[in-house]
């Protein structure tokens, strides 16, 4: 399997080329991609000596322009697709149909996959992508348990890439306007959950509240850690209790699963974390690439190694990790 | 304007659902839509059930009865139950999954674009007409300006424009998700759920711990606890491109909601200001109510 990571800088890039990624994904500097934070993603020129790296060592850069377009910035999308297929990327990674569509009848040869957030969960949606704009990739959802990944891999027209490691959307991607509801500003149209500009911090006698444009989503007593609050992680009342009604502050992390998704024939695994630190993108790719390696080297012998785990968990949201819906008990 | 009843949300069992479309059926709709489309475990009614269903509505009601179906299909089998909603052979179905495009694309068959496609712009739009979309429903996040946009996009593409039917009134359905908010909440796993949402006929409302009501759980669908109404924005609805009105079933009272928007439709005054909230309409966070924060 591929190792596919993210970066949301040049030293970023640097740091999964280093550590042994396959592919590195970036997006550019709007809300052209689902990453659209202010200081994140790169600009033209380093765009161009972060594919100079790739292409010195044999790998492959990416990019996402997968947002939803919107009438009035049509333009920007374009833009950015052209600017994708002059740069010469080894893959674009969409999620609205009238991008595809422009990218494939403008640049047939550009290699086009289907981004999470097109929200693509089952052999149909993926064979109506396949056929209308050629993809030969598709990243699926995290809402699959693996015994749904192998149905829709096993059906699937294209090879499917599935997230290995990150911040766990709990929601279908696509599929989510929490954000918008609270903020106005959501993943699809605007690159963004729970806004950086929405947040407030308010430290008083009892301890610490975060909000979401004047939401209260989570409360800490004076000893409690803190976690951004991401809407669907904070701590809510329902009948009476409160407690994480929808997700804890946790992380996906899959290193267990390697031999079952290797077995299903799932062709990439991606590291989800565009926003996080270059150091983040440096231990992760480092930790994932141990674990294939060690896989393919000796499958009948591998186990997930303690120094991996402990690696991983301590960059992990709320320092804990979960299968999430790949494991029934979960969902 | 037409008007329209969106399916049924929320799990009621077979008793309620018959109940609810034998009152349906006598109130001015245009467009009656039936199915499930949240959870495929729920299954008071199956899709003879709803077929048989439409049958009965099709002799007492002049509504066009629709068959929705599922909005986030995952398993196998679930996508076997989309293949026999397609081929139903009657009642046109509203697609609520890209595979549900896929499947009735390949049977040649017009459709309608439920809330849960992503179809955010003219160009989208356009790729889905070429599969056969016939109605549009734009996602529940679209302000009026982005839709009106939208369909001034399309017309400068050379296309004809599909029917617009807006979500007009009702808890908005916000996410989904593989897991199931009904059973975590009654400390319940998925898969041994003993279907409890049917104990919530308008879902759980999720509070802020300064209670503030902000969500309602639906199953796998997490919905606005709010309901939207657009019903004070009405006159402004047409002007975007509005050619139906979707209103979303709830518990109770819905013969009112349904006089209420016809009351307007048929000249009388719309409200100045209605409970709930309209801010997506107006292209701020949903939740907002326009009167309240003065736009």
């Amino acid at each position: 399997m591929q190792l596919v990571c993210p970066a949301g800088s040049l030293p970023a890039l640097k740091a999964a080329v280093r550590q042994g990624a396959d592919a590195v994904y970036v997006g550019f500097r709007d809300d052209t991609n689902a990453r659209h934070f202010s200081g994140l993603n790169l600009d033209d020129k380093q765009l161009e000596s972060g594919l100079q790296l790739i292409r010195q060592q044999g790998r492959q850069l990416y990019i996402a322009v997968n947002t939803y377009a919107q009438p009035d910035g049509w333009a920007r999308w374009q833009r950015a697709v052209d600017q994708a297929a002059a740069l010469g990327v080894d893959a674009l990674i969409a999620a609205d149909p009238g991008v595809l569509a422009y990218a494939s009848r403008r640049h047939p040869s550009l290699n086009l996959h289907l981004s999470v957030q097109g929200s693509a969960t089952n052999a149909a949606a993926l064979a109506l992508y396949q056929q209308r704009y050629g993809i030969r990739r598709a990243v699926l959802p995290r809402v699959l348990s693996l015994a749904q990944v192998r149905q829709v891999a096993e059906k699937s027209p294209v090879p499917i890439e599935v997230f290995a490691f990150g911040s766990l959307c709990i929601m279908a991607e696509g599929r989510c306007h929490l954000s918008s509801y609270l903020t106005g500003e959501s993943p699809n149209l605007c690159g963004v959950c729970s806004p950086a500009k929405a947040v407030r911090w308010q430290e008083d006698a009892d301890g610490l509240s975060s909000r979401l444009n004047g939401v209260l989503i989570d409360r800490y007593a004076k000893d409690e850690p803190a976690g951004y609050p991401t809407l669907c992680k904070g701590r809510f009342l329902v009948n009476g209790q409160r407690f994480h009604a929808l997700e804890e502050p946790t992380s996906l992390n899959t290193l267990d699963l390697i031999p079952q998704l290797t077995a299903m024939g799932v062709s990439a695994v991606k590291i989800e974390g565009r926003q996080r630190s270059p150091a983040y993108v440096e231990q992760v790719t480092r930790v994932w690439r141990a674990a294939l390696d060690a896989y393919a080297l000796a499958p009948q012998s591998f186990s997930v190694q303690p120094q991996w785990r402990s690696a991983l968990d301590s960059l992990s949201e709320g320092s804990q990790t979960t299968l999430g819906a790949y494991h029934r008990s979960w969902q | 304007m037409k008007l329209s009843l969106g399916p049924v949300l929320f799990y009621w069992n077979r008793e309620k659902l018959l109940d609810f479309y034998a009152e349906m059926a006598e109130q001015p709709l245009d467009v009656i839509y039936l199915g499930e489309t949240v959870c495929s475990k729920r299954r008071a009614l199956g899709l003879d059930d709803w077929l048989g269903l439409a049958r009965e509505l099709g002799e007492c009601s002049r509504a066009e009865l629709v068959l929705s179906g599922l909005a986030l299909v995952e398993a196998a089998s679930e996508l076997s139950s989309l293949k026999r909603l397609c081929d139903n052979g009657e009642l046109l179905v509203e697609a609520n999954d890209m595979g549900a495009v896929q499947l009735l694309r390949e049977r040649k068959l017009p459709f309608v674009a439920g809330p849960a496609l992503n179809l955010y712009n003219g160009h989208a739009l356009a790729e889905l007409i070429d599969c056969g979309l016939q109605r549009w429903v734009p996602p529940v996040e679209c302000s009026g300006e982005l839709i009106r946009n939208t369909l001034e996009q399309l017309d400068s593409l050379g296309l004809a424009r599909p029917e617009v039917e807006l979500f007009a009134y009702g808890h908005l359905p916000l996410a989904y998700s593989a897991r199931c908010f009904t059973a975590r909440a009654e400390n319940r796993p998925k898969d041994d759920c003993q279907i409890c949402c049917e104990n919530f006929p308008e879902g759980i409302v999720l509070h802020s711990q300064e209670g503030e009501a902000l969500f309602t759980l639906n199953g796998i669908q997490t919905m606005s606890a709010k309901v939207n109404n657009l019903l004070a924005d009405y006159a402004q609805l047409a002007t975007a491109g509005a050619d139906l009105l979707r209103l979303s079933p709830r518990a109770e009272g819905m013969a009112g909601v349904v006089a209420a928007f016809d009351a307007v439709r048929c000249g009388a005054l719309p409200p100045l200001a209605v409970e709930g909230c309209n801010g997506y309409w107006h292209g701020r966070p949903g939740m907002l109510r326009a009167d309240e924060v003065m736009l």
